[in-house]
């Protein structure tokens, strides 16, 4: 019995405690083609798939490979099947080579013995079939973060799958990157493979994909073909309401410097050089200045030099004029700044306090709030109420819900209204919306925004282009620990963005390597 | 200088098989501090294998060399098993593996104790009848050859007046390395210790991995305890390996989890070790290092030296060494 698909996922269903992640879901898919699954964090893709490979088992429904029910119980049975997986975190050992990741699970042998030989000539040969360059006796951990997801498209090639999925697999790359994966993804389509592309953002889904499955929430929403849909349209299945995909703003209306950065060094944790190296630069009043560039490039110790959570080796930093590049995380605070941190659970929050106590954290040791040292816990308490009503911050029980127990955006939120509260005129918001649902982001977006026009000075660090590019008045690229380029988002253009966020282009020069 | 060569090697060998046990659980994930307890337990079991065999009068003088063979692979045998105490708080109960570690420390000594003085009324057991030396030691005439007889310099260093288990333990070092380099298993064994999602993504049991990794380390471990006992202390067991195990862990990580680095610091380690012991001892064919006494420091110097030197080196290497990413964190399958 022949099928018109080679997977049916049918009424899947999956519970965790608390919750259902996938209520009767079905997915179809041809061969192939290219089929996206759309949805917001949370709407269960990942759970999705990781019952397709085997990592989760169903409480319902069933797969059907060729039009035959199989059961997949681990990784090993979906392998057997020809299922692959690119995984959004690179499954990869990082001290290990990218031959011994690509054959690791399905190494030949002989005796015991490792027969590498063998393998490496198929890595190869595979390598120059599809256009996938790697160096295959690179360390994982040396190698840009391009190449290790084209290493973790050969360990799919290596193992002869023929039904790939990959989830998330542009949040990465720069978009010159994603051209190029859109390329390789096209290529194997027209082999014959089947590609399953899990991802959040519209625009790709437009340029790649046959067609289009939605998730919301846990549940099954409709599969559409591609031609016949458009990005507006698909956003409002996804999201279950109209939603404002541009961002809207009034032009910026720059005033004093509040923040000013000089000769800026901040070592690395990671490796001897210098993480930043001697970057200045100034925030002002009612701008929102964004710092771009590819994860790893020294964004996050630009921002630890700068509130204090680590120390800088060398540079000058003044907020309102006064020089804090000595100055203590309070004292810097106190000076002006608002940090909402890059990483909520190590820096935003503390995950065991209640919510109350996490909003009034900056905030304690006033008077309002403290009499001789001990803490006024009804006046905390009515403060907490008065934030977590402005800020439209949800949770269980209120102000004594642990913080550990909320959604990612609703600590996301306390955090915010709890810096914003502050009024203070300068605000450091890095990756403000990481993680986040596009209802949330919508939200967030437009706080900024309405602080920017309130004449707050706001620096912001994101990865998201989309995000750079409409929400920012000012855009300075960062590479390797180093301002490249000053662009303003009104005259450039992705491509252009790229290029810099990958080295190709500098400040003054044209291209000089690529 | 033979005298020196073969004491550093008869210091350095347990030293070099206890560090590659660590090295076995740490890369497949286990952080195993419970060593020291393990070449405890190991030390025991092999004694008292001796001296049970000897009171059964299964062996006689002639055989010995096979007797100790026998010993040393029971001791090991009991040493993965003990150490599977260990893997089983660490792996199924995803304990807290320093704490773990710790209990089977404390436990092994107790016991062996315990034991000793149920055995043998004293607080050490050794051989029943002979010594270590008399039974085990290879010298001219276990060749059949005459007591004074010389193969020469070099070869005299190598086989007169020491212990095969000194080269088994070689032998057995060598195999496990190239085990964990050149074999699938220890390919996968390594991955565990550094990405058990990966693993498990692959296929991989991440927990049986884990086990693996836990009983080859209780194996060697178990083997250096036993070749501690009968070279060090001459067959005998009190409870007791003088903190080898807690070195072979700073040997661990100053030769930074990998077996060639793990020998050159065995050696070195052994050379003070070998000179905190002997440098006073009586200069039995005139090549001992005596002067050393002669200069007058404090034989005390000598003593704390490997332990100092412990400290020196390993405050300056750690922060350099590459520590396997995953180990100690037990691993849990929903977590991604």
């Amino acid at each position: 019995m022949t099928s018109e698909y080679v997977i049916e996922m049918n009424h899947i269903r999956k519970e965790f405690p608390g919750i259902v992640a996938n209520d009767d879901i079905t997915l179809q898919l041809k061969k192939g083609e290219i089929h996206a699954l759309l949805g917001e964090n949370g709407a269960g893709k990942s759970t999705l798939m990781s019952v397709l490979f085997g990592l989760y088992q169903p409480e319902a429904g069933t797969i059907k490979k060729d039009g035959v029910e199989v059961k997949i119980n681990n990784p090993n049975d979906a392998t057997a099947l020809g299922i692959g997986m690119v995984h959004q975190h690179f499954k990869l050992i990082e001290v290990f080579t990218v031959l011994d990741n690509i054959i690791l699970g399905a190494e030949t042998t002989k005796m015991g013995f490792l027969q590498k030989k063998e393998a490496r000539r198929k890595v190869i040969e595979l390598s120059e079939k599809y256009g996938l360059k790697v160096d295959v006796d690179a360390k994982v951990e040396d190698i840009t973060v391009g190449m290790q997801q084209r290493v973790e498209i050969l360990k799919m090639l290596y193992r002869d799958n023929d039904i790939l999925i990959f989830d998330e697999p542009t949040a990465v790359l720069t978009p010159q990157e994603i051209d190029e994966l859109m390329e390789i993804m096209r290529g194997f389509a027209k082999e014959g493979k089947s590609i399953l592309f899990i991802t959040h953002k519209l625009n790709e889904i437009m340029a790649v994909s046959d067609r289009v499955t939605v998730l919301r929430k846990g549940k099954y929403i409709g599969t559409v073909n591609t031609k016949d849909t458009n990005k507006q349209e698909l956003s409002n299945m996804m999201v279950g309401r109209p939603v404002q995909l541009e961002i809207n703003k009034d032009d910026a209306d720059p005033a004093d410097v509040v923040l000013n950065v000089e000769g800026l060094t901040v070592p690395s944790k990671i490796h001897k050089n210098d993480a930043v190296k001697d970057v200045s630069f100034n925030v002002r009043k009612g701008e929102i200045v964004c710092i771009a560039g590819i994860d790893g490039n020294g964004q996050t110790e630009l921002i630890h030099g700068l509130t204090g959570l680590e120390k800088a080796t060398a540079g000058k930093i003044e907020i309102c004029g006064q020089d804090v590049s000595r100055a203590s995380i309070r004292k810097r605070s106190q000076a002006g700044m608002s940090h909402i941190p890059e990483d909520r659970h190590k820096h935003g929050l503390v995950l065991g306090f209640t919510l109350e106590q996490n909003l009034v954290l900056q905030k304690y040791m006033e008077p309002q709030f403290q009499n001789h040292g001990f803490i006024k816990f009804d006046e905390v308490r009515k403060y907490a109420d008065k934030l977590i009503e402005d800020y439209d911050v949800r949770s269980g029980q209120g102000p004594v819900t642990v913080a550990r127990s909320m959604s990612g955006g609703n600590q996301q939120k306390a955090i915010i209204a709890r810096e914003l509260d502050r009024d203070e005129p300068l605000i450091v918001a890095v990756q403000p919306t990481r993680g986040l649902d596009v209802g949330a982001i919508e939200h967030i977006h437009k706080q900024l925004i309405e602080e920017r026009d309130k004449g707050k000075a706001i620096l912001l660090v994101s990865l998201e282009l989309d995000e750079v590019l409409g929400l920012s008045d000012r855009i300075l690229v960062l590479y390797e620990g180093e301002i490249v380029g000053e662009l303003d988002p009104k005259k450039t253009n992705p491509q252009e963005l790229g290029l810099y966020m990958s080295g190709a282009l500098r400040k003054g020069k044209e291209a000089e390597q690529c | 200088m033979v005298f020196l060569i073969q004491q550093t090697l008869l210091f350095a060998v347990p030293l070099m098989i206890v560090a590659l046990a660590g090295v076995c659980a740490e890369r497949s994930g286990v952080i195993n501090l419970a060593l020291e307890g393990i070449m405890i337990f190991g030390a025991f079991i092999g004694v008292l294998f001796i001296r049970t065999m000897q009171e059964m009068n299964l062996f006689d003088k002639e055989q010995g060399q096979i007797l100790m063979i026998l010993a040393l692979f029971v001791a090991a045998i009991c040493g993965s098993i003990f150490s599977l105490l260990l893997a089983f708080s660490a792996i199924n109960l995803k304990a807290d593996q320093t704490i773990g570690g710790t209990a089977l420390n404390m436990l092994a000594p107790a016991i062996v104790l315990f034991l000793i003085v149920m055995i043998a009324q004293q607080n050490t057991i050794g051989m029943v009848k002979g010594g270590a030396a008399s039974w085990f030691m290879l010298r001219p005439s276990s060749f059949g050859l005459p007591k004074d007889y010389s193969w020469g310099f070099l070869i005299d260093i190598l086989i007169n007046k020491v212990y095969l288990s000194t080269y088994i333990c070689i032998i057995v070092f060598v195999i496990v390395s190239v085990i964990l380099y050149k074999t699938k298993f220890g390919l996968r064994l390594r991955s565990c210790g550094e990405n058990p999602q990966a693993a498990d993504s692959l296929g991989i049991n991440v927990f049986k991995m884990r086990y693996a990794g836990v009983m080859l380390s209780g194996f060697l471990a178990g083997m250096g305890g036993f070749n501690y006992a009968l070279t060090t202390a001459g067959c005998t067991s009190n409870g007791d390996v003088a903190g080898y195990g807690f070195l072979a862990l700073a040997v661990m990580i100053f030769g930074n989890w990998t077996p060639i680095n793990i020998a050159a610091g065995g050696l070195i380690f052994g050379l003070f070790k070998c000179i905190a012991s002997t440098y006073a001892t009586l200069d039995i064919n005139g090549d001992g290092i005596y002067m050393l006494s002669e200069i007058g420091i404090s034989p005390y110097v000598y003593r704390m030296l490997p332990y100092v030197i412990t400290l020196v080196v390993l405050a300056f290497t750690s922060k350099s060494s590459r520590v396997p990413k995953a180990e100690g964190i037990p691993y849990d399958k929903g977590q991604r």
